[in-house]
C-alpha cells in the first residue's frame, strides 16, 4: 500500500486515496501519425522492473495528476512532481541518480 | 489426567468460578483461563481430531501456534470454525466444539485413514484422484468434499449479528509484542519522544519472562514489567494495547493489527473486532521466539506438548497436564520445565537429553533435585492410543532399538527454540542461519525497505535471536536506540536494566529423534501435526523431485493453512535438506506470509456491510420512488426506479402502462443521475471539440447538441447532450453512470496534455435535480405551472434551452427527447427537485401524468432507434459501427479518437453495424443472441454474423424489437436472418432458432414529427 | 419559496461517542481560477485573505477553503449564494475564471464532542492522519468508500462535506462510527 505526496496540495496520500494513469511522459500521436507511431503510443509500454515514470491522480484529494518517479521492484519512491512537464526535471532526474548511479534517463 | 493444581497459577482468580461448555459437557473454569487451560484443568486432554488421519490431538502449545485445539466457538449465528483453544480467553456462557470427528470425539470413523496411513502419503490426492477422469466428478470430489476442511462452515441462513470497525493510525513507530523486549523498546522510543503503538495479542504484558523465572535487576520479572507498563501509561506520546495483534507488515510502513476487542467478554454495543490500519515510520517486531518440536515416533499423541507450554500451564494456570512426566530436549531451557514440574509436586521419572553431555548450571541444578537425566538418549516410541502411557528410549545416535520403558503420562518435548521473523519477511526481509542456534534470524544488511528505500522492519530481543534473558533487553535497547536514530528520534543516555536467568549450555541440533531411525518409525514422526506430514513425506517429496522448498510446501502441505511454519517450519526443511543432502541455508525458508494468524473476514470488512456495504446514491426525489413502490435498478452506485408497478401489476404491465401514458398523454422522469458539467473558458470550444467527435465550438449559446465522446482508442465511451451557456460556456450531460469518470477524463487531458489552454470544468451533476417531462401534455403541464419562459415551439425549438422560473422555482429547461415525444427536461436547484416534482404531479394529475423508470426509457429509445451506451456499446464499438457517422465531424483536423478510426480494422467494412431487428413472429429476441452463419470456426465453434445488443416488448407497436450488430447490416434491409436462443432443445431436434428481419433502427415516427411540436 | 427547498437529510441526527448532525441547507461556491491572480477579487467580494495550501480563512460571514491550487470553496449562506456567484464574476470580469454555485450538490454534517473521541470516530473511516489536522486545515480525503473534506471549526467540533447524493451513506457511517461501546481512547 503505498504513500505518494502530491506535488499540489502536499499530502502524503495512501494509495486509496489516489487512482492510478498507467506510464507518464508518453508523447500523444494523432491523425496524420504513421501506424506505428500510433500503435506505440497507445500500446507498447516498456514495463520495467526498476525506475518508471507514472501518473497519478490525487482522486480523493485535490484532483490533480501528479507523476511520479518509483522503483517497480522495490518501490521506492525517488519524487513525485507535477504532471505539466513532457519530461522528468532536473530535480528529480538528480534524485534517481543519487539512489541509482547506473541509471540514466534515454 | 490433566488437572488444575491446588496452588499456583498466576493469571487465574480461584475465588471466582466461570461456566462454560464442550461437546455439550458444562464445565467451569477461572477468569484468566483460556479454554485450553480450562480444558486442561478438566481432564480433558483430547481436544479434536488431526485433518488427515483423524489422529486424536490435544494441546501442543500455549499460544497463537497451536496447531491442533482447533475448536468451534459459539452457536447459531455466532457460530466459528478453527478458534484456538489456546488464545480463547474464557468466558462465562462460552460454547464450544470439537471438529474434525463423527460420530464423536472419542470414538471416530475416519480414525480407518490412520491404519491406512501408507496409502495416504504426500501428494496422495494429486496421484490417486487423476483416472479414471470421469470417477472425478461422481466419486472423487463427493468423498474429497466430505472429508476435507476443519471445522464446520458458519450456517448461510444466520446473519453475523457482530459489528466491526477499522481504525486508521498514524505514529513513528509500532511494537510488536509485549514481552520484556518490547516493552523495553517501547521505553526507549517513548523516551526519545517517538509516537508509538505497542500491540500485545494476549491479555497480559511481559511475555514468557515470568514464566521463565527471568529476574530484572534483581527482582522477578513481574515488578520490572509491572513498573515499566506503568511509565509507559504515564506516557502521551505511547499508546499500549492488548489483545492486538500485529498481523502484517506492508509496503511503505504500512502495518495491520487485529484487535479482538470483545472476544473475551462479549458486549452487543461493542464492536467484537477492530482492524488497525496503521502507517509507521518503523516497525519494531519484538514477537519472541517459538519452541521447536522434536520428531520422534509418536510425537503427535495426546499429551505430548512442548516444554514450554507445559511451564506455561503450570505457572500461568495451575494446570498440570500429567502426573509423571518426561522431558525429551536438546537444549537446557527445557530444564526448567522439570524443574517446575517438580516444583509443583509431580513427578519427573527422567530427563532425555540427546546431547552426549549436558552439565550447565540448569541441569545440575536437575540433578541436585533428584532428577534422571539420560544424555545420549532419544525417545524411540510413546505407548499409548489416546494418550501417553509409557515411552521407550533408545540411544540418539543408534536406529531406535528400546533401551528403556519409563511409565509416565505426559512428555514435554524441546527441539530448542526459532526466532518469530514474520514481521520481517512479509515485506521481503532476508533471512540467515545461525548455525549455534539453529535458527534463522534476521540478516541486517538485508531488510523489508520503505518508500525512502530505508530498512524500515527490525527484530528486536528474542526475535532478533538473542533467546536468553541475559541479551534479551541489551538487545531490545541498543535496536530500539538504532532504529529510533534512523528516523531522527534520538533516547536519552539511561542504564537498561540488567536481566538475569540461569546460564544455558549449548544445544545440539536433532531433527530426527532417533538420528538412524527406519522408514516405519519415521512415518510416525509428525512435522506438520495440523496438515498430518510426518518425516517421511517430506523425504517423499524429495526422493519424487521437489528440490524447492517452496514446491515441497505445497505438494505435502507442510506448513499450510493457520500454522505458517510457526511449529514446522525449520524441522521440515531440516529434514528436506537432509535428504537432498543439501545445506539447510542452501534449501531456504518457505515465505512467511500475513495475516500471522488468522483473522476475521468482519474485521477485513469492518463498517462496510448492511445498508453501508457500499455508497448507494440517491436522487434529490428519492424518498419519493421509495415511497411509490419503485422497483429498484442499480445504475452504477445510483439507485434508479426501475418501474413504478401498482398493485397486482407485474413489472411488465407497469412498463407499458408507462410507456403508453407517456406517448399518448405525459411521462415523468426522474434524470436527475445525468451528468452535469460546465466547461467555461476561452478554449472551451476548442476543447469540446478534441473530446466530442462533432464540432462543438460552432454551437450557438441557447442551444443544443447531441455528441459522441470517444476514448484516444476510438471506441465510444460517452454520450449526452451539450448546451452551450453564453460564449465561453458549455454544459455537457453525460450519461448516468459516467459523470465522474468523463469529468476525470476532462482533466486529465487539461491538466497532462493541453495545460496551457485556458478551460475550467466543474462537475455540477449534484446541484440539480433534473425532470424530464414527457409527451403530448409535457408543454401543457408546464404552462399550468406557470412559467416566466415562453415554451412555444417558435420560442424554444427542438434542441434549444432556455432559464427562468416554472412553477415559481429557478429552473433551466432544455428542449431534448430521449423518448421521440414532446419532451422537456427541466432542471431546478437539487433542494428544490422534490418540491418541483410534486407539483409536476400534481398540476399533471388532470392529463394522467405518469412517473415511469429506466425499462421505459430503455424501450422508448429503442423504438426511436436512439443508443444506449452499455448495450450499443461494450467498449469495442465505434460510433461509425452504430451508423453515427452523422456525429463524426469531417471538417476538423482531430478529436480524441479520430486517429484510432483511421486504422485498418476500424475502417474494415466486415465490421458489424447497427441495424433493427423484427422477428417474424412478433417475439422478443432474448438478450445476447447471436446472428448464426455458415460454418465453423477453428474451434469448431458454429459462425456468427451478429448479435443483439438491445431487444425488448414495445407496447407502441405490439411486438418484439431490438437492435443488433450484424454483419454489412444497413445493406441487408428486409433479409432474414437466424438467431440461437437458449430454449431447451428436444432430444434429436435441431436447437431451438427464431428468426428476425433487418430493418431500419427507428421502429416508431422515423420523421421525428411527434418531437417538434 | 425558498422554504421547500430542503438539505440532503433534513434533521439528521445521532448521538453516541459524539453528536453527528446534518447541517440543513448551506450556501457553498466553487470557484476555479488562478489564484494569486484573483486573491484581491476574492479578498473584496468575501473579505477573506486567499487561503494557502489546504487552509480555511474567515471572512464577512462566509469562509473560504482551499481546494485545490486553482480552486476555492466558499461558504456562505445559502441565500447569498447566487449573490456570491454574481459578485466574483463580476469582480473578476476579464480574468479567466469560472463560479459555479454548487449549495445543493453537496451536504454538510456537524461533529462534536470531546477532541480525543472525536479524533478517534474520524479516524474510524478516513485514511487521513486525524491527530495532525489542526482547527483551519481542511483535509479532502476518503470516508469511507466516498470523498469527503474533513475539518475542524475548533477543537470538539468537525465538519464533513460530501456529495449529496451519498448524504445517507455518509450519516450511516459517521453514526455508526460514533456508536457507543466503540471508544478506542487513542487521539
Amino acid at each position: 500500500m503505498l504513500v505518494l505526496t502530491c506535488p499540489y496540495c502536499g499530502v502524503a496520500a495512501c494509495e486509496t486515496e489516489l487512482a492510478p494513469g498507467g506510464e507518464a511522459h508518453l508523447k500523444r500521436f494523432g491523425p496524420g501519425s504513421s501506424d506505428e507511431d500510433f500503435e506505440a503510443y497507445l500500446f507498447l509500454r516498456p514495463n520495467v522492473k526498476g525506475v518508471h515514470f507514472e501518473r497519478w491522480r490525487h482522486a480523493m484529494g485535490c484532483g490533480k495528476w501528479f507523476l511520479a518517479a518509483r522503483d517497480t521492484a522495490t518501490l521506492e519512491v525517488f519524487g513525485t512532481y507535477r504532471a505539466q512537464t513532457s519530461a522528468p526535471p532536473p530535480e528529480i532526474v538528480a534524485a534517481i541518480q543519487a539512489k541509482r548511479p547506473d541509471w540514466s534517463l534515454t | 489426567m490433566s488437572t488444575r493444581l491446588p496452588t499456583g497459577g498466576r493469571l487465574i482468580d480461584r475465588t471466582a468460578k466461570i461456566a462454560f461448555t464442550f461437546n455439550g459437557k458444562r464445565l467451569q473454569g477461572h477468569p484468566g483461563d483460556t479454554l485450553a487451560s480450562a480444558l486442561l484443568a478438566s481432564g480433558q486432554t483430547i481436544l479434536g481430531r488431526s485433518f488427515k488421519y483423524h489422529r486424536p490431538r490435544g494441546v501442543v502449545a500455549s499460544g497463537a501456534e497451536e496447531p491442533n485445539a482447533l475448536v468451534n466457538l459459539g452457536r447459531g449465528p455466532t457460530h466459528e470454525p478453527n478458534q484456538r483453544a489456546t488464545v480463547t480467553e474464557l468466558f462465562d456462557g462460552l460454547t464450544a466444539t470439537s471438529q474434525n470427528h463423527w460420530p464423536s470425539l472419542e470414538w471416530d470413523i475416519g480414525e480407518v485413514n490412520a491404519a491406512l496411513a501408507r496409502f495416504l502419503p504426500a501428494g496422495f490426492y494429486y496421484k490417486t484422484f487423476i483416472h479414471p477422469r470421469p470417477f472425478w466428478k461422481h466419486v472423487f470430489e463427493p468423498f474429497i468434499r466430505q472429508s476435507a476442511g476443519l471445522g464446520k462452515a458458519p450456517d448461510p441462513k444466520h446473519q453475523d449479528p457482530d459489528r466491526y470497525e477499522h481504525f486508521y493510525a498514524h505514529t513513528d513507530v509500532v511494537i510488536a509484542g509485549g514481552g520484556i523486549a518490547g516493552l523495553q523498546a517501547a521505553l526507549e522510543a517513548g523516551r526519545a519522544g517517538a509516537t508509538v503503538i505497542l500491540c500485545e495479542q494476549t491479555a497480559h504484558w511481559g511475555g514468557r519472562a515470568p514464566v521463565d523465572g527471568v529476574e530484572i535487576d534483581g527482582q522477578p520479572a513481574e515488578d520490572w514489567i509491572n513498573d515499566t507498563v506503568q511509565a509507559l501509561e504515564g506516557m502521551e506520546n505511547v499508546h499500549l494495547r492488548l489483545r492486538t495483534m500485529v498481523a502484517g507488515v506492508y509496503d511503505h510502513g504500512y502495518v495491520i493489527a487485529y484487535e479482538r476487542v470483545t472476544d473475551h467478554a462479549p458486549d452487543p454495543d461493542a464492536p467484537r473486532h477492530r482492524l488497525w490500519r496503521i502507517r509507521a515510520g518503523r516497525i519494531i517486531a519484538a514477537t519472541g521466539a517459538l519452541e521447536r518440536p522434536l520428531s520422534f515416533p509418536g510425537n503427535d499423541k495426546p499429551r505430548v506438548m512442548l516444554a514450554s507450554a507445559m511451564r506455561d500451564y503450570l505457572v500461568n494456570w495451575g494446570v498440570s497436564p500429567g502426573d509423571r512426566t518426561v522431558v525429551v530436549t536438546n537444549n537446557d531451557d527445557a530444564y526448567r520445565t522439570a524443574l517446575a514440574i517438580k516444583a509443583a509436586g509431580l513427578d519427573v521419572p527422567c530427563i532425555v537429553d540427546a546431547r552426549e553431555t549436558a552439565d550447565g548450571p540448569l541441569v545440575q541444578e536437575a540433578r541436585a533435585r533428584g532428577i534422571r537425566v539420560l544424555t545420549g538418549m532419544g525417545i524411540a516410541n510413546v505407548k499409548g492410543l489416546r494418550g501417553v502411557v509409557a515411552v521407550q528410549l533408545g540411544r540418539q545416535a543408534g536406529e531406535g532399538t528400546v533401551v528403556e520403558d519409563v511409565v509416565c503420562d505426559a512428555v514435554a518435548m524441546s527441539g530448542g527454540w526459532s526466532p518469530v521473523v514474520h514481521l520481517w519477511s512479509h515485506c521481503g526481509g532476508k533471512l540467515s542461519w545461525d548455525a549455534a542456534g539453529a535458527f534463522f534470524r534476521p540478516d541486517p544488511d538485508r531488510p523489508p525497505t520503505n518508500q525512502h528505500g530505508e530498512g524500515f522492519v527490525v527484530c528486536a530481543g528474542a526475535a532478533d535471536g538473542a533467546l536468553h534473558a541475559s541479551e534479551t533487553l541489551e538487545n531490545a535497547s541498543t535496536t530500539a536506540r538504532k532504529t529510533l536514530a534512523s528516523i531522527g528520534k534520538l533516547a536519552p543516555d539511561a542504564a537498561v536494566s540488567k536481566a538475569t536467568a540461569a546460564a544455558e549450555a549449548p544445544l545440539a541440533p536433532v531433527w530426527i529423534m532417533p538420528q538412524g531411525a527406519g522408514p516405519k518409525k519415521r512415518a510416525k514422526m509428525w512435522l506438520d501435526f495440523q496438515n498430518d506430514v510426518k518425516v517421511s513425506d517430506v523425504q517423499l517429496a524429495a526422493r519424487e523431485g521437489y528440490e524447492s522448498v517452496e514446491h515441497t510446501k505445497r505438494y505435502t502441505t507442510l506448513g499450510m493453512a493457520t500454522d505458517q511454519g510457526k511449529l514446522s517450519n525449520i524441522n521440515g526443511l531440516a529434514v528436506l535438506a537432509d535428504a537432498l543432502g543439501e545445506d539447510i541455508p542452501r534449501v531456504g525458508t518457505t515465505t512467511f506470509r500475513p495475516p500471522y494468524t488468522p483473522i476475521s473476514m468482519g474485521a477485513i470488512a469492518g463498517e462496510a456491510r448492511g445498508a453501508i456495504f457500499q455508497p448507494l446514491r440517491r436522487t434529490p426525489i428519492h424518498g419519493w420512488h421509495e415511497a411509490n413502490g419503485a422497483h429498484w435498478e442499480p445504475v452504477g452506485h445510483w439507485r434508479r426506479p426501475y418501474c413504478f408497478p401498482r398493485k397486482g401489476e407485474s413489472h411488465r404491465d407497469a412498463v407499458n402502462r408507462e410507456i403508453t401514458a407517456t406517448r399518448t398523454s405525459l411521462g415523468l422522469l426522474d434524470a436527475s443521475t445525468l451528468g452535469k458539467i460546465v466547461v467555461k473558458g476561452p478554449d472551451a470550444g476548442r476543447f469540446l471539440d478534441m473530446l466530442y467527435t462533432n464540432m462543438m465550438s460552432t454551437l450557438k449559446p441557447g442551444k443544443c447538441r447531441y455528441g459522441l465522446m470517444c476514448s484516444e482508442n476510438g471506441f465510444l465511451m460517452d454520450d449526452g447532450v451539450v448546451a452551450r451557456l453564453d460564449e465561453d460556456t458549455f454544459l455537457c450531460h453525460t450519461t448516468t453512470g459516467g459523470a465522474d469518470r468523463i469529468h476525470a477524463h476532462m482533466e486529465d487531458w487539461l491538466q497532462t496534455e493541453w495545460w496551457d489552454w485556458k478551460v475550467y470544468t466543474a462537475n455540477v451533476t449534484e446541484q440539480w435535480a433534473q425532470i424530464a417531462v414527457v409527451g403530448p401534455k409535457a408543454r401543457a403541464v408546464l404552462d399550468k405551472l406557470g412559467a416566466d419562459i415562453d415554451l412555444s415551439d417558435a420560442a424554444l425549438p427542438f434542441m434549444a434551452w432556455a432559464e427562468g422560473r416554472i412553477g415559481g422555482i429557478d429552473a433551466r429547461v432544455f428542449r431534448i427527447s430521449f423518448s421521440g415525444e414532446l419532451s422537456f427536461e427541466v432542471a431546478v436547484p437539487a433542494s428544490l427537485g422534490r418540491a418541483f416534482w410534486d407539483k409536476l404531479l400534481e398540476a399533471g394529475a388532470e392529463f394522467g401524468a405518469t412517473p415511469y423508470g429506466t425499462e421505459a426509457l430503455h424501450v422508448m429509445r429503442a423504438e426511436k432507434g436512439f443508443i444506449m451506451i452499455g448495450d450499443e456499446t461494450d467498449g469495442t464499438v465505434i460510433p461509425q459501427d452504430l451508423g453515427l457517422d452523422w456525429a463524426i465531424s469531417k471538417k476538423k483536423d482531430d478529436y480524441l479518437g479520430k486517429r484510432a478510426q483511421e486504422r485498418a480494422h476500424m475502417t474494415d467494412p466486415a465490421r458489424w453495424k447497427l441495424v433493427g431487428l423484427e422477428t417474424l413472429d412478433g417475439s422478443v429476441l432474448p438478450d445476447g443472441s447471436y446472428a448464426l452463419a455458415e460454418g465453423v470456426n477453428e474451434n469448431g465453434q458454429g459462425n456468427t454474423q451478429g448479435r443483439v445488443t438491445s431487444t425488448y416488448y414495445s407496447p407502441t407497436l405490439g411486438r418484439g424489437i431490438a437492435m443488433g450488430l450484424v454483419l454489412n447490416g444497413p445493406d441487408r434491409m428486409g433479409e432474414v436472418i437466424t438467431f440461437n436462443t437458449t430454449k431447451k432443445t428436444v432430444k434429436g431436434e435441431a436447437p431451438k432458432t427464431v428468426q428476425a428481419r433487418i430493418v431500419s433502427p427507428v421502429f416508431y415516427d422515423p420523421e421525428g414529427e411527434k418531437q417538434n411540436v | 419559496m425558498s422554504d421547500q427547498a430542503v438539505s440532503a437529510l433534513p434533521g439528521a441526527e445521532a448521538t453516541g461517542l459524539v453528536t453527528v448532525r446534518e447541517m440543513g441547507l448551506q450556501g457553498m461556491v466553487t470557484l476555479r481560477a488562478d489564484l494569486s491572480a484573483a486573491a484581491r477579487a476574492v479578498q473584496r467580494v468575501t473579505g477573506a485573505a486567499m487561503p494557502g495550501v489546504r487552509r480555511i480563512e474567515a471572512g464577512k460571514g462566509c469562509s473560504v477553503a482551499w481546494m485545490s491550487p486553482d480552486e476555492l470553496l466558499i461558504l456562505c449562506d445559502r441565500a447569498g449564494a447566487d449573490r456570491m456567484v454574481f459578485d466574483l464574476t463580476e469582480a473578476l470580469t476579464g480574468q479567466h475564471h469560472v463560479a459555479v454555485n454548487v449549495s445543493d450538490a453537496r451536504a454538510m454534517f456537524a461533529l462534536e464532542g470531546a477532541p480525543g473521541g472525536l479524533r478517534d470516530v474520524l479516524s474510524k473511516v478516513t485514511p487521513a492522519d486525524m491527530g495532525a489536522l489542526v482547527p483551519g486545515e481542511m483535509r479532502r480525503t476518503r470516508l469511507a468508500q466516498v470523498p469527503a473534506a474533513i475539518w475542524f471549526e475548533a477543537e470538539g467540533a468537525a465538519r464533513v462535506i460530501c456529495f449529496r447524493s451519498v448524504a445517507r451513506y455518509v450519516f450511516d457511517v459517521l453514526a455508526m462510527s460514533a456508536r457507543p461501546g466503540g471508544a478506542v481512547d487513542y487521539h
